[in-house]
């Protein structure tokens, strides 16, 4: 559109852009600046911009905590609500999105309004009881009620995006309702399910209010280990900036794969607290 | 592919000789009933997950009841909404808290958000890359941004009171100054979501025909008129969608709230969102972080149910 507009690449065109992005990298690009200072570099005021580079910070991180404790629970969690998710979720946005029971959208949308803390204190009393508090079973769970409206919510889009014909085709052809799921739907659906996959994986290595009542020591995930850092003694910045970036750079990375699918998983956002 | 699905064929299969045998017994009933089948896990699972913790959080929400506590709940109607409403002090300073939070941040990330999106409608070299760097604050850990954030606003070393100092303001306090740990808390949220804002928009922008600038070229319309009486007009659907999917994540902003500054200092930045969290799971009282719980969904229905009229309504 806009065709009467000039063309916008110029040399101005860059300029805005670098301009633009500039104040939205900063406080990443400045998290992992201070993650590579020592500390005197990281108190000193006016701030350091040039300085060597040290690697101690995260040494230290993984010396003095049980970081990769931390990393494999965080990931053992993440993996288990994915794939759980996924399991229920994309024959049950299949049959919604090909027999058209809508409804459901606007039930998930409901579900996303609700807060956080209304799913997480019925569970918290359950799980006390059953003395299931600080198990991967009880946080995989919690974690689910995030991840499996959000399965439904994007791949009943993908689901829809399987063209009717195809599956009809393979039904004359004689296959079952469910070959026809494994053997045309999911196939063509793919992309979406890996996208949907990494969305949820992100949200549940990302989340913090479930896990931070649900986990104990055992357990405890990387948002809450770097929580606890904070109340730690003195604050020791170089430390607390490579444990925020160990966090944040596998989701970063993900991110980068799935961007195109980003804001459709985005607007469901988190059940976020 | 409407009338395709509407007339899906779900029954049984007919049989066809020396090729596929008529589906019988266990099969036969998933031939006939595969919405249920493949929807009821779910469905289950669903119900199990969060449907009977909505339920308990409205039976609970009529009780009195410490999760420390050997007695059984004590039923006291609407005691708790009426203790919420007429005698706690706490409670009003967070709903006044929750809606200034909301309706800065969201009023900053809208009018950053869209204005980015027109300065961004354009052709050029690089546009996926562009997407990639942008979309970084939306997925980044929400405890290692309130970290980092923590970190640039702190009162003596912090990067933000240096930055400011350039163009020759400050020192401010930042989320250690009452007065401004607010304002200071929703920069960190525009700052995380203004892009999601600026991707629908345009999202948006993208489906816009191209009819009503020509005409509005031939009747001599200035940009600026054009941008007033076109294209903002027909954005409006696009808008209210982003507006309705920040004001309920807003609302409920909990994360960089608790863990930046953890209501304080004093009270000065507990919202509803965090101030219940205290009640249910710090103090244990049950039945009245379930009021609470039930005004704040209320409060978050209440704000979705405006913009979903105001999306249908003319302005």
């Amino acid at each position: 559109m806009h065709g009467w507009k000039r063309s916008g690449e110029s040399p101005w065109t860059y300029l805005l852009l670098v301009a633009i992005l500039l104040p939205f990298l900063f406080p990443l690009a400045w998290m992992f600046m201070s993650s590579l200072k020592t500390q005197v570099q990281n108190t000193a005021y006016p701030p350091v911009w040039v300085f060597m580079p040290t690697m101690n910070n995260y040494r230290e991180v993984f010396i003095k905590n049980p970081f990769f404790q931390f990393t494999w629970n965080s990931l053992v969690v993440a993996a288990g609500s994915t794939g759980l998710a996924l399991l229920l979720g994309l024959p049950a946005s299949y049959a919604i999105a090909r027999f058209r029971r809508t409804g459901i959208a606007l039930a998930i949308l409901t579900a996303r309004m609700a807060p956080g803390i209304a799913y997480l204190i019925p569970w918290f009393i359950l799980f006390t009881k059953a003395k299931m508090i600080d198990t991967y079973t009880a946080l995989i769970l919690t974690h689910l009620i995030v991840a499996l409206p959000l399965v439904l919510w994007v791949m009943i889009g993908f689901f829809e995006d399987v063209p009717a014909e195809l599956i009809e085709a393979a039904r004359i052809d004689g296959c079952s309702n469910f070959r026809a799921f494994f053997r045309v739907a999911l196939p063509l659906a793919k992309p979406g399910i890996v996208a949907t996959g990494i969305l949820s994986f992100i949200f549940s290595w990302n989340n913090f209010l479930f896990s931070l009542i649900i986990a104990g020591f055992k357990t405890r995930t990387l948002p809450i280990a770097v929580y606890n850092f904070l109340s730690y003694e003195e604050i020791n910045w170089g430390g607390l900036t490579a444990a925020a970036t160990i966090i944040t750079l596998p989701v970063l990375i993900l991110s980068l794969f799935i961007q195109k699918h980003i804001v459709r998983g985005l607007t469901f956002g988190a059940v976020k607290g | 592919m409407t009338t395709m699905t509407n007339e899906t064929y779900t029954g049984p299969l007919p049989a066809r000789p020396g090729e596929v045998k008529p589906p019988s017994g266990w099969s036969l009933f998933i031939e006939q009933h595969p919405v249920l089948l493949f929807t009821l896990p779910a469905v289950v699972v669903v119900f199990v997950l969060m449907v009977f913790p909505v339920f308990y959080t409205l039976y609970m929400s009529l009780h009195s009841w410490f999760a420390s506590s050997l007695t059984r709940p004590e039923f006291i109607g609407l005691q708790n909404f009426k203790r919420a409403f007429v005698q706690d002090e706490r409670f009003r300073n967070a709903i006044w808290l929750t809606i200034y939070f909301t309706a800065l941040a969201t009023a900053m990330q809208l009018v950053l958000g869209v204005s980015l999106a027109l300065l961004l409608n354009r052709p050029f070299r690089g546009k996926g890359f562009f997407r990639s760097i942008f979309l970084l604050p939306m997925v980044a850990t929400p405890v290692a941004i309130a970290l980092v954030w923590m970190m640039m606003y702190n009162p003596t070393l912090g990067v933000m009171n240096y930055l400011v100092g350039l163009v020759g303001l400050g020192p401010y306090k930042w989320a250690s100054d009452v007065r401004i740990v607010i304002p200071a808390l929703a920069v960190v949220d525009t700052w995380e979501w203004t892009p999601l804002i600026t991707l629908i928009t345009l999202a948006g922008l993208a489906t816009l025909p191209l009819e009503p600038y020509e005409s509005a070229l031939i009747d001599g319309a200035t940009p600026a008129q054009m941008f007033w009486r076109i294209t903002l007009p027909l954005l409006r659907p696009t808008i209210i969608v982003a507006l309705l999917f920040r004001s309920i994540d807003c609302l409920k902003t909990f994360d960089i709230i608790y863990v930046m500054t953890g209501g304080g200092p004093g009270f000065a930045s507990e919202t509803l969102n965090v101030y219940t969290f205290q009640v249910g799971l710090f103090y244990f009282h049950i039945g009245y972080a379930s009021s609470l719980l039930v005004i704040l969904f209320a409060l978050v229905l209440g704000v979705s149910l405006i913009l979903i009229k105001v999306r249908r309504s003319a302005w």
